[in-house]
């Protein structure tokens, strides 16, 4: 019967730890956001920021101010991933727009 | 001896390639504006036929003959009055300073729309008329009007009004700056962006006359000639800026500010392969 006990206790210790280990912190959503802010500005650079992007940094900084950082941080990976296609877009259209010219 | 001949065969090879290559690719590369005119009116006109060239100015009322009929009614009692009464009114009436309007452009501003944008060479870039009159207000005193709003719309419809009928006449001056500017409205023209994915091209070269949801959308051959347009989606008017950043952010893309030199230049290559077409601004859209 103890040692069912510890068991139960043990299991839900790790349990408990691995929850811990998954919910996102506020220190991983301030990873996640600079990574996509940083890619935004580089597609400002290039004169080509979506509005998606933009949608998604503020939902990530609202989901961080109402303390949800799980959500924050997926927001924040979303807008990455945005702002990394308008990067290739801009980038590949350098030369990709001369195949719609009127010739 | 044999290997000699073989080196100097290939010498002559690749001589001869760089001759001939290196033209070619100078030739395929510089902007050819006049050829670009006449490639974008050819293709406008074969693909529709039955529209008479000078016909296109009327964006998506030129596209049927019932949108055609519904133009012709709308022309009865024109929803762009009120903005072109304003806009008489606005370019009559003299700044705090005793001057006007009339004092900044040739021809007192009248009959003078279809040589906008022009390309200033001091500046090294193109001037836009909406740019142009809100330098005119700067220079007397008077702050500058916001580009996307009524008042900017009203005053280009007056100049515009005055300048019916007249062909657009944008020049190209023999200057690189002034064929840059024009290759980077081409370029930008073409250009994907947004989510979407989409050129003002797909919309305006590859799918003229099909709807997008519930508009028609108009051909790019004309499409500034009615400029600027009271369009019944935005229940008011708008100017150029309004059309080119309302575009951008339809499709997802941040739009630029007004009249940043992307704009300027796309509308100065617009403008330039619609030359000849007559001005039939202010206009009335959908």
């Amino acid at each position: 019967m103890r040692t069912a006990a510890y068991l139960v206790t043990s299991m839900l210790l790790i349990a408990g730890a691995a929850s811990a280990l998954a919910a996102g912190s506020e220190a991983d959503f301030k990873a996640a956001y600079a990574a996509a802010e940083a890619a935004n500005k580089e597609a400002g650079s290039l004169r080509n920021q979506w509005t998606v992007t933009a949608s998604a940094l503020a939902a990530a900084k609202k989901a961080a101010d109402a303390g949800d950082f799980d959500k924050a941080i997926a927001s924040s990976k979303e807008a990455e991933a945005l702002a990394k296609a308008s990067i290739f877009q801009a980038t590949s259209e350098k030369e990709a727009w001369k195949a719609l010219e009127i010739r | 001896m044999r290997s000699v001949i073989h080196f100097a065969s290939a010498a002559l090879a690749l001589a001869a390639l760089a001759f001939t290559a290196v033209p070619f690719a100078v030739a395929a590369d510089k902007p050819d504006p006049v050829a670009d005119a006449k490639a974008f009116k050819n293709f406008f006109t074969q693909k529709f036929p039955k529209v008479k060239l000078e016909d296109f100015v009327n964006g998506p009322y030129s596209m049927n003959e019932d949108m055609h009929r519904q133009w012709e009614e709308k022309e009865q009692f024109p929803p762009y009055e009120f903005s072109l009464d304003m806009g008489k009114e606005m370019f009559a009436k003299p700044f705090k300073n005793g001057k006007s309007y009339a004092d900044c452009f040739p021809n007192k501003g009248i009959g003078i729309r279809q040589n906008y944008p022009y390309f200033d060479a001091g500046e090294g870039k193109v001037v836009t008329l909406e740019l142009a009159l809100n330098r005119c207000r700067e220079a007397n005193g008077e702050p500058a009007f916001s580009y996307v709003k009524d008042e900017m719309a009203a005053l280009t419809a007056y100049m515009a009004f005055t300048s019916r009928g007249k062909p657009f006449d944008i020049k190209i001056p023999d200057d690189p700056r002034a064929l840059e500017a024009y290759q980077n409205g081409k370029r930008y023209f073409y250009t994907r962006r947004g989510q979407l994915n989409f050129s003002c091209a797909t919309c305006h070269v590859q799918t003229p006359g099909e709807r997008i949801r519930a508009e028609v959308l108009a051909p790019a051959l004309g499409i500034l000639n009615a400029m600027p347009i009271y369009r019944s989606e935005w229940s008011g008017m708008g100017t150029i800026s309004r059309r080119f950043t309302t575009c951008n952010s339809q499709i997802r893309g941040v739009p630029l500010n007004p009249q940043d030199d992307e704009y300027r230049d796309l509308e100065y290559y617009l403008s330039y392969v619609s030359n000849g077409l007559p001005i039939s601004g202010p206009g009335a859209r959908p």
